[in-house]
């Protein structure tokens, strides 16, 4: 059974070309950094060359058939999002650059014009800035408090004195995986209590949508954003989910054109969903290049992509165990069920830069560093932490290689 | 970039010379590199004629900002300020060695930045963008 397992990461890797590119110093690429940006299966890449050499045109806009296969293109990679969050309908998936311009969507344009001083705007202490800041701005703006759910030790939400932080609440903001430490945010436990109090939520899925099944609607969002460049597709595209009353009632974030319906010289009369937030010509190639990608990971399985994770996060833990004694120290929640494919880590007194710069003279990529989360590496008093993150490409082998290459930091720096 | 984290680069990691900081100093400056958050303090005592009679740094951060702080920190003694504010980069790079990775330069250069920044009174560009 393991063996089966294993010949199918093995086919799967050999989808994603940029794998067997060895490094300059010959060795093999060992690419433990998906959580920063996933590697593109050739399916993708081809999607992309598909699109510019056969169907290029400007969307919405011409009424010839070039134009038509563009644009039909471009819709039917949104209702490929829509089927793999499952959103009632395309409308509610709205393209936008990353998960980054998605939370800013909703900042401005639903925040703005819901937010009052006494209002409350929730979020954890795990954030990514990109999770934090357009909050912090819409709090000075508006007035609203800005509130944390704490974290203990391991990363993992304290949720004790939830439904006191959460009166007054009118937002919930929070990462359904934290890109630092793994964690995977209770939601099932924290939404409907969000939504008790009479607050809307937001999830930021920049590092679930990749990993593990989401369904929209199950979890009762309101919002979902998610960036396609970790989700094997290409940078620059990425995706707001709204429940469609709440996009409705929504101004529209960007202004211009595509995003109307009829303009006179003094007045606009807006488009409707989910063009009314798509200004401009979007990033076409992109938006298909995400539709190909959501049919690979459905094509492999997104219940394989999670069992995958699991246990390969699980092997990378017990494996990495046998190095706590030479001082290493792994971070994030201890119970697995609670942790997604990312470990973080610092070895000895060793810099988690020096770190990763000796593993990469070994051709293992990973990163270094705060991971754009400063607030909690404080907390934490961490200066920095290395950090490995798996994905559907990954073996036991890629863990044995960084193993290896942590014994040889170990070595250089005598520990 | 195996080669480069000798015995010496390791030494001054682990034991900073000239580490801490100074009573009343006459110039200071403190940057971080936003990076890694690396973050390194210099401070400076100065005679009359503007040379540095005494030298502390402070911070942490990777090896190799470290190490180069510490390094730099044993040669600007008796230096001029005006001198150490246009200190080549090439002075660190030679400190720590060759080899080092276009990502980790400014893991190289921070002690040298914060330093001239302290010479000049102001926050100094990253030495290896022109001036």
């Amino acid at each position: 059974m393991i063996a089966t397992r294993d010949l199918r990461t093995a086919a799967i890797a050999r989808d994603f070309p940029l794998l067997f590119q060895p490094t300059s110093r010959g060795k093999r690429l060992v690419y433990l950094d998906s959580a920063a940006t996933s590697q593109k299966p050739q399916c993708v890449i081809d999607a992309l060359v598909h699109y510019y050499t056969h169907d290029n045109a400007n969307i919405h806009r011409g009424v010839y058939e070039l134009a038509q296969r563009a644009t039909d293109e471009f819709e039917r990679a949104r209702e490929k999002v829509a089927r793999f969050v499952n959103a009632a309908e395309p409308a509610e998936i709205i393209w936008t650059r990353n998960t980054t311009e998605a939370i800013n969507l909703v900042s401005y344009s639903w925040g703005l014009g819901n937010l009052r001083p006494g209002d409350a705007i929730l979020t954890s202490q795990l954030e990514h800035h990109s999770n934090l800041v357009p909050w912090q701005l819409l709090a000075a703006k508006t007035g609203a408090e800005l509130r944390f759910i704490e974290v203990d030790e391991y990363g993992v939400h304290r949720l004790d004195d939830l439904e006191a932080k959460l009166e007054g609440a009118k937002l919930v903001a929070l990462s359904h995986v934290s890109n630092t430490l793994g964690t995977i945010a209770p939601l099932a436990t924290i939404v409907p209590l969000a939504h008790a109090a009479g607050a809307k939520v937001l999830v930021d899925g920049a590092q679930s949508a990749p990993h593990f099944r989401v369904d929209v609607r199950d979890l009762d969002l309101d919002f979902f954003a998610a960036s396609g460049h970790k989700m094997c597709g290409p940078t620059g595209i990425g995706f707001l989910y709204g429940k469609r009353a709440l996009l409705e009632a929504m101004p529209p974030f960007l202004t211009g054109g595509d995003m109307i319906k009829s303009v006179e010289y003094t007045s606009t009369t807006f488009n409707e969903l989910p063009w009314k937030f798509e200004a401009g010509t979007s990033d076409v190639a992109g938006a298909i290049g995400l539709g190909a990608a959501v049919d690979y990971l459905e094509a492999v399985g997104m219940d394989w992509v999670r069992e995958h994770e699991r246990r390969l996060t699980a092997y990378a833990l017990e494996r990495l165990a046998t190095l706590v004694p030479r001082g290493l120290h792994i971070y994030g929640p201890q119970n697995r069920d609670q942790r997604s494919s990312v470990v973080s880590f610092n070895l000895a007194d060793i810099h988690a830069h020096d770190v990763a710069s000796i593993l990469d003279t070994e051709g293992i990529c990973v990163r270094a560093g705060h991971h754009c989360t400063m607030p909690l590496m404080e907390k934490m008093g961490w200066p920095a932490t290395a950090r490995a993150s798996f994905y559907l490409y990954n073996s036991e082998e890629d863990v044995e290689a960084l193993i290896g290459g942590l014994e040889k930091a170990a070595g250089i720096f005598k520990v | 970039m195996d080669d480069f984290y000798k015995e010496y680069i390791l030494d001054h990691y682990r034991n900073p010379r000239n580490f801490g900081r100074l009573d009343r100093p006459d110039a200071a400056a403190e940057d971080l590199n936003p990076l890694c958050g690396d973050r390194i303090r210099f401070e400076l005592k100065v005679d009359d004629e503007g040379r540095v009679t005494d030298v502390r740094f402070s911070g942490r951060g990777c090896a190799i900002s470290q190490a180069s702080a510490s390094m730099l920190s044993e040669s600007i003694v008796g230096q001029k300020l005006e001198d150490i504010a246009r200190m080549p980069k090439e002075k660190v790079l030679e400190n720590v060695g060759i080899g080092i990775s276009p990502a980790r330069l400014k893991c190289a250069t921070l002690g040298l930045k914060v330093l001239k920044s302290a010479a000049l009174g102001e926050i100094a560009s990253w030495p290896e963008e022109p001036a």
